[in-house]
């Protein structure tokens, strides 16, 4: 797997020192722009304007739409006081060195053009606060930067504002949409889902298909009769996953997890093929509308199947997206007073929580002592958890704060007896993003990916030499795409990353029914 | 020169007042349509408010973030919040008691906030990220401020001005009536300098005052899932 091009960094011999500043490093580092085509089809412009001064004006015009519908945008653009708190905290400006991916450099690209059209100073004295005019030049370097940010919020974390350079790059990319500028694998994977119902564009067949080969699978294997139902009216969960668990490794390997769980706890279940995906790149590109047009996908679902609990799989944005955004853009929540989610709120079993995290539901299963596990079957692996960014600091899990840190923790020293914790300072809310979220897990930006990735690959290492780790868990389809994809470039094995139900399935007691 | 002073002021004030009332009533009326509070993050209200009481009284996130900026950053805030409150001596008669009381530590809290300012300023040139991001603004507040601050401390330790004088004016100035204003150098550059940052406030990054109170990372509670958060103009996208 393990090309000789692109190479990975080499990790930092005094961790965590603070790197030099390379200006300009990964200023080649442009994703691929979408083509006229997938714009289109979402709605966007196909191309530029073909004279610059429309999309000028088009993109201030933009900004201050923005500026008027998003509070974070507008408080975010003035309060910042360069104190510097944030600039060594992102995976990108540690792996890469380039300024520009320093937190508060990358929120400046915007605030020095925001500062020109939208505050006295600016328009009097630009260059005395560092304010700009848009050029050509300056869309095309937010273009390069603002999709060099994973969205994972780390900074915002550490800002003593809660500036959140996410909600910026957010905004960003929604300008660039706007005016015909798009990130060709976001937006593909928007169009696919608007198309076919999911992002790896796996029509309704071909997932009957590999569900019916997955339940022969784990037939063959434990002997016993696990079902993958898909699209079962009356069922009592509606199951939404996202679509890498169909078939890439080591996903799949949660999915037949989360199959035994329900089987083994005796809940009757189904995955939907309008809701065949959980993931929502709407919010990638900071589209409101994207975001509600996808998360309704799993409303419908959910009222044609008639169920009464909605659960969501292992993946980050997903659970960010579902657990903080579907009450608000879809009424799958609780405590709704309009007509539009009452319809759905009716319907759905207020006992549990709407919606819910798979890992909540698996946690609540062993604390009824509803599921056992033979622990010792996962005693060949040495366990740790690496905290995915949107459950760790977009979402929560059970009735307190960070419980989304101890759920799925919980449920591994439930599951096995190996279990170790990576250094603190990049775990639970501080933890390093995996180098490939927010729209990025795309080949074109694999360099960034593989530097992106360096902090979190120094701390699996040193739980590699301490304890003898070989196995990261994760819940998140991101992570584990983009983990298995650069892992070898740092001379680990890809089989060392799988997710949380993975090792549920290894373990769990199915009984004979 | 009292008149200059008296319109100066009279001036700063109404910008400041006005400039942040407004900027206040917008950051109010922007709507923010999705719940992103940075977690783990309290779930009630009541926790919401300890939490921005963390921020606000201990600077919690930076403490997280680098030392070296909190220290020097808390060590400056704290210090011009004892300065400012020690100040009010000059505009009430009789002095409050917790004015009078906290009169010593508000001397000293002069020094301690220029030494923080000093330090702060040193990081700009001397650690390079920081080098990177500082615009000339940054450094012209930075200046700004010290200059305040040595030019009253020049007052209090170095050539003293007439306070009982300074207060009959700024008295006099509250009720309309100009009185006079004593003439020496390191007053009128103090007043000055106070005046310009007064003017300053609603246009630059000094926002972050009222800024913070309006960070939906911070000021948001943690209830998505019980609770539904509907902007207005979202709430028109149902109609449809
Ligand atoms: S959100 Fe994450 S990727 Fe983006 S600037 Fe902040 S730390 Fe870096
Ligand atoms: S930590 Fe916040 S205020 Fe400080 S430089 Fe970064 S974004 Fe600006």
């Amino acid at each position: 797997m393990a090309g000789p091009d692109p190479k990975a960094p080499a990790l930092r011999e005094y961790f965590p020192a603070i790197p030099a500043l390379q200006p300009g490093a990964m200023a080649g580092a442009k994703s691929y722009v979408a083509n006229d085509k997938i714009q289109e089809s979402l709605g966007f412009p196909g191309q530029l304007a073909e004279s610059w001064q429309d999309t000028h004006d088009a993109v201030i015009a933009k900004m201050g739409d923005l500026l008027g519908k998003q509070r974070a945008f507008k408080v975010y653009m003035d309060a910042c006081v360069h104190c510097g708190a944030c600039t060594d905290k992102c995976h990108y400006f540690i792996g890469t060195n380039d300024p520009k991916n320093m937190p508060v450099a990358r929120q400046d690209l915007m605030r020095s053009v925001y500062r020109r059209y939208f505050t006295l100073p600016g328009k009097l004295f630009p260059k005395l606060v560092g304010a700009r005019d848009l050029t050509s030049e300056v869309l095309d370097e937010w273009y390069t930067y603002y999709n060099q940010c994973s969205e994972c919020r780390r900074c915002s974390v550490f800002c003593p504002y809660g500036i959140d350079t996410a909600e910026i790059t957010m905004a960003g990319r929604e300008m660039l949409d706007s005016v015909g500028y798009g990130q060709k694998y976001s937006n593909e994977i928007i169009a696919k889902v608007h198309k076919i119902g999911n992002n790896l564009g796996l029509p309704g067949p071909a997932l009957t298909n590999t569900l019916e080969g997955l339940e022969e699978d784990v037939k063959e294997d434990t002997g016993i009769d696990v079902r993958y139902p898909l699209d079962v009216q009356g069922a009592e969960v509606l199951f939404v996953t996202p679509s890498a668990d169909f078939f890439a490794e080591p996903h799949i390997e949660s999915l037949i997890g989360y199959g035994k769980v329900f089987h083994a706890a005796g809940i009757s279940w189904t995955l939907s093929t309008k809701a065949s995906e959980a993931g929502n790149f709407g919010m990638f590109i900071g589209n409101y509308d994207q975001l509600r047009k996808i998360a309704l996908r799993v409303r419908e679902a959910a009222l044609e199947l008639g169920v009464k609990r909605i659960v969501v799989g292992e993946c980050g944005h997903a659970w960010r997206v579902a657990y903080s955004f579907w009450n608000t853009l879809t009424g799958i929540g609780a405590g709704a007073d309009d007509p539009f989610a009452i319809q759905l709120q009716s319907q759905l079993d207020h006992r549990y929580k709407q919606p819910m995290h798979i890992c909540e539901l698996t946690w609540d299963l062993i604390g009824q002592g509803a599921i056992s596990f033979d622990k010792e079957a996962n005693d060949h692996r040495i366990i740790t958890f690496h905290d995915s960014c949107n459950v760790a600091r977009g979402s929560r899990m059970g009735d307190s704060p960070g419980g989304q840190f101890e759920i799925p923790r919980n449920i591994i020293r439930a599951v096995a007896n190996h279990y170790v914790e990576m250094a603190p300072g990049t775990t639970h809310e501080q933890t390093f993003c995996c180098g490939g979220g927010g729209g990025l897990l795309t080949d074109d930006l694999l360099d960034l990916r593989i530097k992106g990735a360096l902090p979190r690959m120094e701390t699996l290492q040193q739980v590699v030499d301490s304890h003898g780790v070989n196995f990261m868990a994760t819940i998140c389809a991101i992570c584990k795409a983009q983990f298995t994809k650069v892992v070898p470039y740092y001379g680990f094995k890809m089989s060392m990353i799988g997710g949380v139900h993975q090792l549920v399935s290894t373990a769990i007691r199915l009984g004979d029914k | 020169m009292s008149l200059v002073f008296a319109a100066l002021f009279y001036l700063a004030s109404a910008v400041l007042v006005i400039g942040v009332a407004r900027k206040i009533v917008d950051y109010w009326r922007t709507p923010a349509p999705l719940l992103i509070p940075t977690t783990p993050a309290p779930t009630t209200q009541g926790g919401v408010v300890l939490r921005m009481f963390r921020e606000l009284a201990f600077f919690e996130s930076l403490f997280k973030a680098n030392l070296w900026i909190w220290a020097l950053g808390w060590l400056f805030h704290v210090s011009l919040a004892l300065v400012v409150l020690r100040h009010l001596r000059y505009f009430t008669e009789p002095v409050w008691d917790w004015v009078a009381f906290i009169q010593p530590f508000g001397m000293y809290a002069g020094f301690a906030m220029a030494a923080g300012l000093a330090g702060l300023w040193a990081r700009r040139f001397l650690v390079e990220r920081i080098r990177y991001i500082s615009t000339f603004s940054d450094h012209l507040m930075l200046a700004l401020l010290l200059g305040i601050a040595a030019s009253g401390l020049m007052m209090k330790f170095v050539a003293h001005t007439d306070i009982v004088a300074v207060k009959t004016f700024f008295l006099g100035l509250m009720l309309f009536d100009i009185q006079p204003l004593p003439g020496d150098g390191p007053l009128y550059a103090h007043l000055s300098l106070v005046a310009l940052l007064m003017l300053a406030f609603p246009f630059s990054k000094l926002l972050h005052a009222p800024g913070v109170f309006f960070s939906p990372s911070r000021n948001q509670a943690d209830n998505p899932r019980e609770r539904r958060h509907l902007s207005a103009w979202a709430a028109k996208l149902e109609a449809k």
